[in-house]
């Protein structure tokens, strides 16, 4: 397994965001995490990627332990995080946006190889270079977001809703291109509310409800489930 | 009011305003990038600058130059001038970093409110004056003439002397030096990067705590270069030269827009001229007076200072 979370609960002061979760995610895999507003979605990616310390419970990558490691040198062993709501870097050009995406690499070549792949993926991108980053619309900011989470090389991707606020064609482009993105050799940890999109792409999938994993499955299986149909689904 | 005594000394108070307000640009730098990464005013930047002014005459006299040297020729006055800029950054940015890792680190993981680090800026401020206050029992330290005063042109019937040069362009080639650093290489776009979003700064591998132990070193190098300008221009210092130094260099970074490294020059440039124009205009004993005034009266205006943005914003 790529990352195992075994057990794992997470406090913001007094409130419990996740009662003991445990997740796998193994290596080549799209594992798509859905849930309800405030289930614990993204509580999960920030303590996987170490923006916040978990009160209990494991995180282990590539079989380190990194429960308790900084976040910056987590992204030195490959994970690397497109955060909800984007968070790009409002005062820095794209190019710059997407400089800061490879801090922590050295390799001239491969960076430059990256940044070529990246504007592949999403060529508007390439066309706005040289724009500030806070005066992208909503789609392009979503677009650097996850190019910018790309030029790490991560051997782990954690995807927070990179289809919200962007328009139906181009979600389907989104996740056309999540796809590719896996299919060129990265892992992928993608958390949804588009349920419908993340568990045809996905290869399995858990639900999270209050903090807790309530059902999990292949993702053609959580398709066809009637509570999950129910619940995230809608009247479809 | 003298209003014609202002009138015909108009070029001479611009001139000696501008060589003031340039050591209030650099000690206004220190409290704009720990403001602009932190969101936290250091109170004890004061004293950071303070220290370094006692850093340069112990240094000269160390190596030989008391109180009453002549050093001569320009060959030592170069090799004393850049002692004293090492030996008084070297003080001051210890004195930052020290402040940093005592005062503010370990209180971050807790997330307190903001009132909380300003009651231990004060504190930090407070311990640094009174430890340098006992330790030279309160008395003022005095160092040798590095540069004798000689007019080098005139401007307007104004004599510029080669000091007031010196502090002016040492000034702004300090600030030109650090505006390339965060601008041009990568640990600058890491101080931009946390100043902008910290998590996402975290996300991309920037380690935080490193960056702002960077950003406190860099202000306590721009204090000790302040600290150098103002022991060759004044001559002498004390443990309380800090406090209203330290107050003026932070009314320069408000009024320029704090958190903007050019704000802090245009914002001390500008707060050192109208001062000494107050000065002339109304007396000597008002300079202090017309500071806050023009520092109020411009807030009322631009409640975000001359420049606005902050550094979070700027752009490279
Ligand atoms: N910084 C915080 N302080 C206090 N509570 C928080 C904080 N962040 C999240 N929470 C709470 O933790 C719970 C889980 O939040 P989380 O952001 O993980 O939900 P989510 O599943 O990502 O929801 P959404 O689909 O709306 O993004 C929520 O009840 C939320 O209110
Ligand atoms: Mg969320």
């Amino acid at each position: 397994m790529l990352l195992e979370i075994e057990n794992l609960s997470l406090h913001y002061g007094r409130i419990q965001a996740l009662h003991g979760i445990s997740i796998e995610v193994g290596e080549g895999e799209i594992v798509a995490l859905i849930g309800a507003n405030g289930a614990g979605k993204s509580t999960t990616m920030r303590a996987i990627s170490g923006l916040r310390m978990p009160s209990s419970g494991k995180i282990r990558f590539a079989g380190h332990d990194i429960t308790r490691e900084r976040a910056d040198r987590r992204v030195v062993r490959g994970i690397s995080q497109s955060p909800e709501g984007r968070g790009i870097f409002p005062g820095m050009t794209v190019l710059e946006n997407l400089d800061m995406g490879c801090y922590t690499r050295k390799d001239r070549a491969g960076i430059k190889e990256d940044l070529e792949r990246v504007f592949g993926l999403f060529p508007r991108l390439s066309e706005r270079r040289k724009q500030v980053g806070g005066t992208m619309s909503g789609g392009e900011q979503q677009m650097l977001a996850i190019g910018r989470a790309l030029m790490a090389r991560p051997k782990l991707l954690l995807l927070d809703e990179p289809s919200m606020g962007l328009a139906p064609l181009l979600i389907q482009q989104i996740f056309t291109i999540i796809e590719e993105i896996n299919q060129q050799g990265t892992t992928i940890l993608l958390v949804e509310q588009n349920a419908q999109q993340a568990l045809s792409r996905a290869h399995r999938a858990y639900v999270l409800e209050t903090g807790q994993i309530v059902k999990t499955g292949t993702g053609a299986e959580l398709l066809v489930d009637p509570k999950v149909k129910d619940a995230y689904l809608g009247v479809a | 009011m003298q209003f014609e005594y202002w009138l015909d000394n108009f070029w001479s108070l611009t001139v000696g305003g501008l060589t003031q307000g340039a050591i209030y640009a650099l000690v206004a730098l220190g409290y704009t990038l720990v403001y602009g990464v932190l969101r936290l005013i250091n109170f004890a930047h004061s004293e950071v600058f303070m220290i370094g002014t006692f850093a340069v005459p112990i240094a000269w006299t160390a190596i030989g130059y008391g109180r009453d040297a002549h050093p001569s020729g320009l060959g030592s006055v170069v090799l004393l001038f850049a002692v004293g800029l090492i030996a008084a950054a070297l003080a001051s940015a210890a004195t930052a970093m020290l402040v940093e890792r005592v005062a503010y680190r370990p209180l971050r993981p807790k997330n307190p409110p903001s009132l909380i680090f300003l009651i231990t800026a004060i504190g930090a401020s407070v311990v640094l004056s009174e430890a340098v206050g006992l330790l030279v029992k309160r008395k003022p330290m005095g160092a040798m003439t590095l540069i004798q005063p000689k007019e080098v042109f005139t401007i307007f019937g104004t004599s510029v002397d080669n000091v007031q040069l010196l502090v002016v362009g040492a000034a702004i080639g300090m600030m030109l030096l650090l505006d390339q650093f965060i601008n041009r290489t990568r640990a600058g776009r890491g101080v931009r990067a946390v100043a902008q979003n910290p998590d996402a700064a975290a996300l991309m591998g920037v380690n935080r705590d490193r960056i702002i132990l960077m950003i406190f070193m860099l202000g306590g190098i721009m204090a000790g270069g302040a600290a150098l300008l103002y022991m060759i221009k004044v001559g002498s210092t004390k443990y309380d030269a800090g406090f209203l130094l330290g107050v003026k260099a932070f009314a320069a970074a408000v009024l320029g827009g704090i958190g903007n490294l050019r704000g802090a020059l245009l914002g001390g440039l500008l707060l050192g001229v109208v001062e000494n124009w107050g000065a002339g205009l109304i007396g000597d004993k008002w300079i202090d007076a017309t500071a806050f005034v023009v520092l109020v009266v411009i807030l009322m205006f631009r409640p975000t200072g001359l420049l606005g943005e902050s550094l979070g914003r700027a752009r490279a």
